[in-house]
Formats: C-alpha cells, structure tokens, sequence
C-alpha cells in the first residue's frame, strides 16, 4: 500500500509542452506512472512525446479519467492552475514550481478550503510510492518499495535519507516532499494522520527545517496520535538569525522557527531526532529494532 | 527585499498612511534648508538596513537648522553599530530629515504573514518602541491580533476592535482605524511579507502617525512590482552575495572558514550542520539549485573563493536528476580555472556516482573524494585543521 497515490493513479501534467515538464514527465513515464494527457492552454490536438494535450484540466480530466495532476507552469501563472486543476475535481494536484508569490497561495488555500482537492507543495519534489508510480522530479532509482513513510520540506535531504534507508534495506512506502514554502498546501501532519492509517507503513521519518512551527504542531501530533515510531531531522541548526536560507520559509524571524526549539518539541514528543543528516536512516533502524511493534 | 525607512514611508504615503512630513539628504549643509521647511524642530534619522538605530547613536533630535547641520554631519559617514549590524557597523550614506511631531503616545502596529492561520496578521500593542518579541514576553496579553484576508482588506470590527485595544478616542480614534485600513491595503497591494510601525504614535492633536516604518517585501512577487525592486539597495547587502544574486546563486555569507556548496537548500543547511558537528565552522550558506551546471560550479566556485577566511572547501553533491559525471568535470574544471590551493572534499552521490568519482580521482587534482556526507566533512573538518 501507498498514501494518496499508486501505480493505478492517472496523471495529467500541466505545462507538458514546456521544457521541464516535458523532461521530468519523461523521467516519471519511465518509472511507470501513467501520464496520460497533458494541458497547456491553446495547445489542443498536440501530443508531446504520444501523450494528447488539451486545452484546460477539465477537458484532459473527462477525456482519460485522470485524477491527479503535476504542475510544471511558471510562477506568475501557478497559482491559477492550482485553482484550475481543483475545480475541475482532481483528487491531488502536485505542484512542483518554486517562486510562487505568498498572495497567491493565500488566496489559493482560502479557495482550497472548500474542496476535496488535496495540494501538495508548491515548490516541492513531489511524491513517489517506490515500485508503483512517481508524480515529480525525485530521482526514481534511489527508491526502493517498503514499509517507510517518508515526509520532508525539501528536496536534495530528501534523496539523502531515501539513499539511506534503501542502503541500510529499509524501502519507503510512500514518500511526500511537501515543500519550503511558508504555506504549503499539505502539511506534515496530513502526512503523519495517512501514514499512521496505512497499513504497510510501518515507520515515518519526518525531515524539518528552520521557520515557521510546523515542526512543533507535528510533535503535538504525534504525541498525541501516532503509535507508530517516528524519527526526524531538522536543517539548519547553524543557520543565522533573520535570514532566508534558500526555501522561502527557511527563516528564523522574531527568534522563532529555530532548530533547537523544533529538535526539543519533536524530542520531548518521544520523537527519535537524528544528530547529523548521516544518521537519519541508522536512526530509523536503531528505532525499529527496538520497538516493541516488530 | 528590505527597504530603507524612507522608501518605506514614500510607499505608505502612496496608500495614504500618514507619515511625518521628511526631507531626504546626503550632504550635511542640505539639512538646513530641511529643517527651516519643515519649522526648526526636527529629528536627524540614519538610513541603513538595521534595527536599533536609536539606541546606536543614529537618531537625534535637533532644536533647530544650526543643530540639524551639526548632527547630520555627525551621523552623515559614521559607522554606525547597532545589535543587528552586527560589529563591523554599517556606514550611512543617507539622511532623513523630519519635522518634530507633539508626541502624545507611542504604540506598536505591525503586519506579518501568520503561516498557520495561513493569513496575514495585524497586531497592535500600547507598548510602542519597544521590540514586538519582548513585549510578547513580557506583556502577551498586551497585544491584540486580527487576520485578514488580503484580498478583502480589514473587515471595520476587526479595526474597531483594535483601535479600542489600543484605547484610542475621539479623533484618534478614528484616525487610527484610518490608518489600519490604510496600512492593511498597502501590504496587500504591495506584496509585502512584514510591515512594522514601531512607534505609532498619536499627537496632543489627535492624529496617528507612521514615527518609524519598517517593510520587507516578497521576493517571489517582486517580478509584479518594478517600482519597489528599484529601490535595492545594494550597498547594504554583502558585495558576495551581490555577486552570487547575478547568477541566481542563493549565497549567505558566514563567519566560518569551511566554504561548501551544496545542491538544494534542505541539504545546504544540513552540509552547514554536519561540519559544525564535526568540530568545524562553515564560512558559507551556497545552493547551487537543480541545474548544476559547469558554469554555475565555476562562478559559485570563485565567490567561494573570494572570501578571504575560507580555509578550505566541501564540495556535496546528491545528484538526482543531474549526473554525477557532470557534476565531476564543473568542478575540475573549475578548480582548475581558479588555481585551487586549498584542500578541497567532494562527495557526490546518485546518478552516475562511479563515473564521477572516476572522473575526479583521475583528474590530477589534489582533492579528497569523501565517502558519505559524515566522512566528507570529517575529512575537510580534518584537511583545514592541518593546513
């Protein structure tokens, strides 16, 4: 089993005929996810690479039943095909552009709010359940299909701890890069909530950063509902005050948002917290060794 | 993107906010004219990019033109120290001028995104001049909060409710609830990420004026404000980080002597952490991005190198998309380029990691392959220490 997606998910890609989609929807279709139309406004009756292009989500959707799809469109016009892909009644929409300006996704999540649409990102990699499909830019080769949740804030750490665990053995069920941006649109604790009901899940490691108290919110959640081991790590424990390391929502500001503060929250939630970014999947495997679950 | 106070205030004016009336200068002699325009009385304000200008000497009050003169050419070149420019200072190059205001009392009013609640949130506090987070400390029942949504501005109970808050009455009263309405639309419009008052002060005559204005912009929504990216700033940003915006690097300088460039923030940061722990100091945040190309190795290479206290060099790549032998032929060729003396770690690992591990050990250089994130920055930790 997997979360939210799986080798039966029917993906549309919006912004096919630009160059990135076109790369990484080649990459995902090699790794057997089902790309089965693209969208790019103006473009109806074109294919790119066999794949049909339609005019808008909800022409693509009718036509091949998709029910997800991956955004690859530029800032200015992202935050539009959000709403696009959610009006036309898509399940999940991925949205891997970074750059989208905070206005526009505030106004996204107030529209959000009144649909089924779960949003995952922007600015992310993606989500991959190893061995069945892949919706996003995460190198597919590292993964392997196993009993692992995996959520993170970024992308690169990601594949770092997915190295590791495939290297030590441990596969991942699913795994959901849920971005660096200050409003994502799934956040850990939607992660932490689907990878606690699935029934292959059975370990979750959780990869924070500085900014924001996603991570404390996380820890109260999982004090308080999730039994199954969880073991994170949080970036930028150097990083300097008030500025933005690279994500958008990577800032401490106001002495909020450090990693000290999110390292005790997580730890006194009985969360394992990983000392270095090379530990995360010996962590991971220490923790399920000795959990009285195996 | 930060602002000076005045840019800060020209843009609030443009939303009606009231804002004291102020004559820019960069020439001692200019205050004069300033002061006799705006009635003798006035305050002499240094323009930097940091916080704590009062207290460090940059903010004085003037009786009258002859005085303005004296402290404008005082502040007007300093190096003025302040806890958020660190020791190094920060030179001031500009001067505002401003008219002396009755002041009756100060307030606090500030906007910032409220990443939960996923809206902007405008607080208020009767303890002005002094910092938000230690009023939050000390007096959290003093601050009053109400989200908004940007696209609907305050909804008028929300601004009465702050405005009795504060226990504003009669006049100012109304002039504050102006000035939220004002304020709230100006950072909607604007794109802003953070909007502070600090102090917000009411007159003996009844109105609420901007004394100090402080607004970072959202980087990403620059590309639909020209008028506001114009007024960077570049002489209050480090010359490396300048360097490294032209090619898109994101570059944070640091008082390490570890440079390392990295691919990906998350991994960047953690680079950062793991020579920490190893006993090491990294002289540099550097996210290379996605699309490591040669030519981005090499110019992040030499920004890299142009900070003198960089001792030594971590190279960690996770190829994921981009291959590894890729990665491996951009940085010999860039070390070769720049001459590279110092030692130099590189990891790398994912796509084609033998061809680029290959590539690196036959390539004639002397540079340390790490095995790992752990053992390359024990190794650079390790070279540094020796060299």
């Amino acid at each position: 089993m997997s979360i939210w997606v799986n080798k039966d998910t029917k993906i549309i890609v919006q912004g096919l005929t630009g160059r990135e989609g076109r790369f990484h929807a080649e990459k995902c279709r090699e790794y057997g996810a089902q790309v089965v139309a693209g969208v790019t406004p103006g473009k109806s009756g074109e294919e790119v690479d066999g794949v049909p292009i339609f005019n808008t989500v909800e022409a693509a959707a009718e036509a091949t039943g998709a029910t997800v799809s991956v955004i690859f469109v530029p800032p200015p016009f992202a935050a539009d095909a959000i709403l696009e892909a959610a009006d036309a009644g898509l399940e999940t929409v991925v949205c891997i552009t970074e750059g989208i300006p905070v206005r526009d996704m505030i106004r996204v999540q107030r529209i959000l709010q009144g649909l089924p649409t779960r949003l995952i990102g922007p600015n992310c990699p993606g989500i991959i359940s190893p061995e069945e499909t892949k919706i996003g830019i995460m190198p597919g080769h590292i993964h392997k299909k196993g009993g692992i949740g995996v959520v993170s804030r970024s992308g690169t750490l990601t594949y770092e701890a997915v190295g590791q665990l495939t290297a030590l053995g441990m596969g991942q069920s699913t795994c959901v890069g849920i971005g660096g941006d200050p409003l994502p649109g799934t956040n850990f604790i939607d992660c932490l909530e689907a990878f606690e009901e699935d029934d292959e899940t059975i370990g979750i490691v959780m990869i924070g950063e500085i900014g924001g108290n996603a991570e404390e919110d996380a820890a109260a959640f999982v004090r308080d509902f999730v039994t199954k081991p969880v073991v994170a790590f949080i970036a930028g424990q150097t990083a300097p005050p008030g500025r933005r390391m690279g994500h958008a929502g990577a800032i401490i500001s106001g002495g909020k948002g450090t990693a000290a503060d999110k390292i005790k929250a997580l730890e006194e939630a009985g969360i394992a917290v990983a000392k270095t970014p090379a530990e995360i999947g010996s962590t991971m495997q220490k923790v399920l060794e000795s959990h009285p679950m195996m | 993107m930060k602002v000076h106070e005045y840019q800060a205030k020209e843009i609030l004016a443009r939303y009606d906010v009231p804002i004291p009336r102020g004559i820019l200068i960069t020439e001692a002699q200019e205050a004069r004219a300033a002061a006799e325009k705006l009635g003798g009385r006035v305050v002499v304000k240094a323009q930097i990019h940091a916080g704590g200008r009062g207290k460090g000497g940059g903010v004085k009050l003037a009786a009258d033109p002859d005085e303005a003169v004296k402290l404008a050419d005082q502040i007007l070149g300093m190096t003025l120290v302040t806890k958020q420019t660190g020791p190094e200072g920060r030179l001031v190059r500009r001067v505002l001028i401003e008219e002396a205001l009755p002041i009756d009392r100060e307030l606090y009013l500030g906007v910032v995104l409220d990443r939960t609640e996923g809206f902007p949130c405008m607080m208020v506090s009767k303890f002005g001049g002094m910092e938000i987070e230690e009023v939050a400390a000390k007096n959290p029942e003093s601050i009053l909060k109400a989200w908004f949504d940007p696209d609907v501005g305050l909804h008028p109970y929300m601004a009465r409710r702050l405005a009795f808050g504060l226990g504003l009455e009669g006049d100012a009263f109304k002039a504050g609830i102006r000035f939220m309405n004002a304020l709230a639309k100006a950072y909607a419009e604007t794109d802003a990420s953070l909007a502070e008052i600090n102090p917000l002060i009411t007159t003996t005559d009844g109105r609420v004026i901007a004394l100090d204005a402080k607004i970072g912009f959202d980087d990403n929504a620059l590309y639909r404000h020209k008028d506001i990216a114009a007024m960077r700033d570049v002489d209050e940003e480090d010359p490396l980080e300048v360097k490294a915006s032209e090619f898109d690097l994101n570059y944070i300088k640091l008082d390490g002597n570890i440079g390392c460039m990295v691919n990906g923030a998350g991994l960047a940061m953690a680079t950062m952490d793991i020579i920490k722990f190893y006993g090491g100091e990294p002289a540099n945040f550097l996210d290379v991005g996605g699309g490591a190309s040669e030519e981005r190795v090499t110019e992040a290479f030499k920004i890299l190198l142009s900070d003198e206290n960089v001792k030594g060099v971590l190279i960690n790549i996770f190829g994921g998309i981009v291959r590894c032998d890729m990665i491996a032929r951009g940085v010999i060729a860039a070390a070769k380029k720049t001459e590279l003396k110092l030692p130099l770690v590189v990891r790398l690992e994912g796509t084609n990691v033998d061809e680029g591990k290959r590539l690196l050990n036959e390539s004639g250089l002397n540079l340390i392959v790490g095995d790992g994130m752990a053992d390359a920055a024990e190794k650079i930790v390790k070279a540094v220490a020796e060299n």
